[in-house]
């Protein structure tokens, strides 16, 4: 039982004012060794409550994730998680935040510093080794993160919206990028965006989520992130049916957008 | 209601004692006002900018385009030093510089005395005034002519002397002659006269009070001059005071603050984690912490002392009690203030809890740390004068309030300068401390 099986998952919790909250309502996904997955839904359609439940930051009330045949209970090093920013440690250098999840595991010190360089090289980021991180700009910091979570050798890595803080040219050099590492990799990757244009791109599966209660409202299979690697993304935009299956997610996404303003006035 | 009254009275005299120091205020003002002027003609004169703030036409609430300017530091603790010397005579100042001082030299007047027949004399009185701690002996004069004798008398500076000088003349007081004129000037009991040397005033009873002038520099009493007090501050250094030297003083506090700290960090730091990691150690030491906090470490001293005298032991339990709270609530804001994505982070990389304790919860927690780190120094230091004060052996306070129990006003100043520079000191080797130690700081 390769890949990870997410099986009926729900969750609610109680709040403070006696009612109670839905976010995630029989969420079931299989997802292959290798898929690279992106989730896109309006806020509130529980799509980070999703990663963290797969992350094993949070426990679902219902239903369960394996991976690789065993139970997901708790966060592991199997797991990798990206985050969108601030989760750098800014007492270490490059380096060292690189080598964090080798250092943890107590591998030699020679073996670290040999994964450390070479992903270091693959994220471009050689020269800034002894930096400290908060030397670096945004794009940078997501290099390092990216380079951190793949130094421990993850099955998955857990993407919760990582290009979201950086600027629109930035972004677009950290979507190849990310594509890239993909392919070279061969991980299995969720990715969660707010942005349709980067769900289409970095998505051979797309899952566009609806909220209240958390489910998933609709499942895309697309061509453009093989098409992608090792392309000018803009050329990729320029495709005909990526037009159309944008405006089609986006017009999705806007009527429940739309529902739960209209569910809200009328409240 | 007595209570108001009492309150608005005193209220009435700061407000009285306000509007008399204004015009002094008011002149300081003026005075660093002036030498912006100055300054910026000057520096206009020389370099004319010609970098990117000089382009800037909205200066006045930029708050980039504001920062320290080192000149005006500079000219404000000169000033102090000039005003210091001014008003004491010092001899680093040229004498031009100087206050008006109090008159030091020889002088007379001359008094005339009426005899209740009409007759009229007049006498000389020689005036040498000299400085304190001098014996100067009255001049020898002459008695001279007439019903009314010329005297004599030497006053210390900034003192007056009430003389009798009808006591030696033929006819005085009790023969209903009275002194009428000084200089030829008529004078009555309650009025006075000015003369070259000061005022002559005359007593109710018809008694001439010599009242040399003082001028308006601060008699050393009250404000020694710079050089007295380093003067003063070399011989304690070397001869001791209180059978210490200032060494000894000085080390003697820093000593108690070290120590103090140190073990109010050692206590504080795991109890702010433990409150930062643990509901239960949150609900069980938030009473008492949030209570202890705004307890002035002053106020425990007395019971410091009932409890454990004014030895070291007492002086080190209020020092760790002063540090105990502040470390304390900064290790616990340190440990809230991690970001929980940090937390993720390394747990989904694999780290054990007591990994993430070591490699993420203390780093980050370090700055947090190291302010109160900073504020806790100088509570201490604060303190530990403060207790000093009251009741120790040795130490920087304790120097002072014996000095200022025998009016030595050098010592005090020297003890105050040196508790100044210290504490100064303290702040700027713990911000250096910071900058090389957590050089992340507010950089998350």
């Amino acid at each position: 039982m390769s890949g990870l099986h997410i099986d009926k998952i729900s969750m609610r919790f109680d709040l403070p004012n006696g009612s109670s909250v839905q976010a995630l309502k029989d969420v079931s996904l299989d997802l292959k060794a290798g898929e690279l997955l992106s989730v896109l839904g309006p806020s509130g359609c529980g799509k980070t409550t999703l990663l963290n439940i797969v992350a094993g930051f949070l426990a679902p009330t219902e239903g369960q994730i394996t991976l690789n045949g065993h139970k997901v209970v708790g966060p592991a090093a199997e797991r990798g998680m990206v985050f969108q920013q601030g989760a750098l440690f800014e007492w270490m250098s490059v380096r060292e935040n690189v080598g964090f999840g080798p250092s943890m595991k107590g591998m030699p010190k020679a073996e670290k510093a040999e994964i450390v360089d070479h992903l270091l090289d693959v994220v471009g980021l050689q020269d800034f080794k002894e930096k400290a991180v908060y030397e670096l700009s945004g794009g940078m910091q997501q290099r390092v993160a990216l380079a951190r979570c793949l130094a421990n050798d993850p099955d998955v890595i857990l993407m919760d919206e990582p290009l979201g803080a950086l600027d629109a040219l930035t972004r677009e050099k950290m979507q190849g990028l990310v594509l890239k590492l993909w392919k070279e990799t061969g991980k299995t990757i969720i990715l969660i965006t707010h942005s349709v244009e980067e769900a289409l791109l970095l998505g051979e599966r797309l899952l566009v989520m609806a909220p209240r209660p958390g489910r998933i409202h609709k499942e895309y299979r697309l061509p453009f992130a093989e098409m992608g690697v090792g392309q000018d993304l803009r050329e990729v935009k320029k495709h005909p049916d990526f037009g159309t299956t944008r405006e089609e997610i986006l017009s999705m996404i806007w009527d429940m957008e739309e529902e739960i303003m209209g569910r809200t006035e009328n409240a | 209601m007595e209570l108001l009254g009492n309150l608005w009275g005193e209220l009435w005299a700061v407000l009285v004692t306000l509007v008399t120091a204004a015009p002094y205020i008011i002149g300081y003002v003026l005075l660093i006002l002036l030498t912006l002027v100055i300054y910026s003609f000057v520096k206009r004169m020389l370099t004319p900018k010609r970098d990117y703030g000089s382009l800037k036409t909205v200066t006045f609430g930029d708050e980039s385009a504001v920062s320290s300017n080192t000149a005006a530091s500079v000219v404000s603790v000169v000033l102090i030093f000039v005003l210091w010397a001014a008003f004491t005579g010092s001899k680093l100042l040229p004498g031009f510089l100087h206050a008006p001082g109090p008159f030091i030299g020889e002088g007379s007047f001359e008094y005339t005395i009426t005899t209740p027949a009409g007759e009229s004399d007049t006498a000389t009185v020689a005036v040498v005034v000299h400085p304190t701690g001098e014996e100067v002996d009255a001049p020898t004069v002459e008695a001279g002519e007439g019903i009314a004798k010329n005297d004599a008398t030497a006053i210390p500076v900034y003192r007056s002397e009430l003389l009798r000088v009808d006591r030696n003349d033929e006819m005085g007081r009790d023969e209903e002659t009275f002194i009428t004129a000084v200089n030829g000037q008529a004078i009555a009991p309650g009025g006075s006269v000015d003369v070259a040397f000061g005022r002559v005033a005359m007593s109710d009873k018809g008694t001439l009070n010599i009242i040399p002038a003082t001028g308006v520099q601060m008699e050393p009493i009250w404000l020694p001059a710079p050089e007295a007090v380093w003067a003063r501050m070399t011989e304690i250094a070397t001869e001791g005071f209180r059978n210490s030297t200032l060494a000894e003083h000085l080390g003697y506090s820093l000593f108690r603050v070290i120590v103090g700290f140190v073990l109010g960090a050692l206590v504080g730091i795991p109890l702010g984690y433990a409150m930062g990691l643990s509901n239960w150690f949150r609900g069980w030491f938030d009473p008492i912490v949030e209570f202890m906090r705004p307890v002035p470490p002053l106020a425990l001293i007395p019971l410091v002392i009932i409890w454990a005298g004014i030895g070291e032991v007492g002086k080190i339990i209020l020092l760790f009690l002063a540090a105990l709270w502040i470390m304390a609530i900064a290790a616990r804001s340190g440990v809230s203030g991690v970001r929980i994505s940090k937390v993720h982070a390394a747990y989904s990389l694999g780290a054990s809890k007591w990994q993430i304790m070591r490699h993420v919860i203390i780093p980050n927690s370090l700055p947090e740390i190291f302010t109160g780190a900073r504020v806790a120094m100088g509570v201490c230091w604060g303190t530990v004068v403060a207790a000093e004060l009251v009741a120790a052996e040795k130490g920087a306070g304790m120097m002072i309030m014996v000095a200022s129990k025998f009016q030595s006003t050098d010592i005090v100043l020297m003890g105050i300068i040196l508790i100044g520079i210290i504490g100064f000191s303290i702040d700027m080797l713990m911000r250096q401390a910071e900058k090389w130690l957590v050089p992340w700081k507010g950089k998350g």
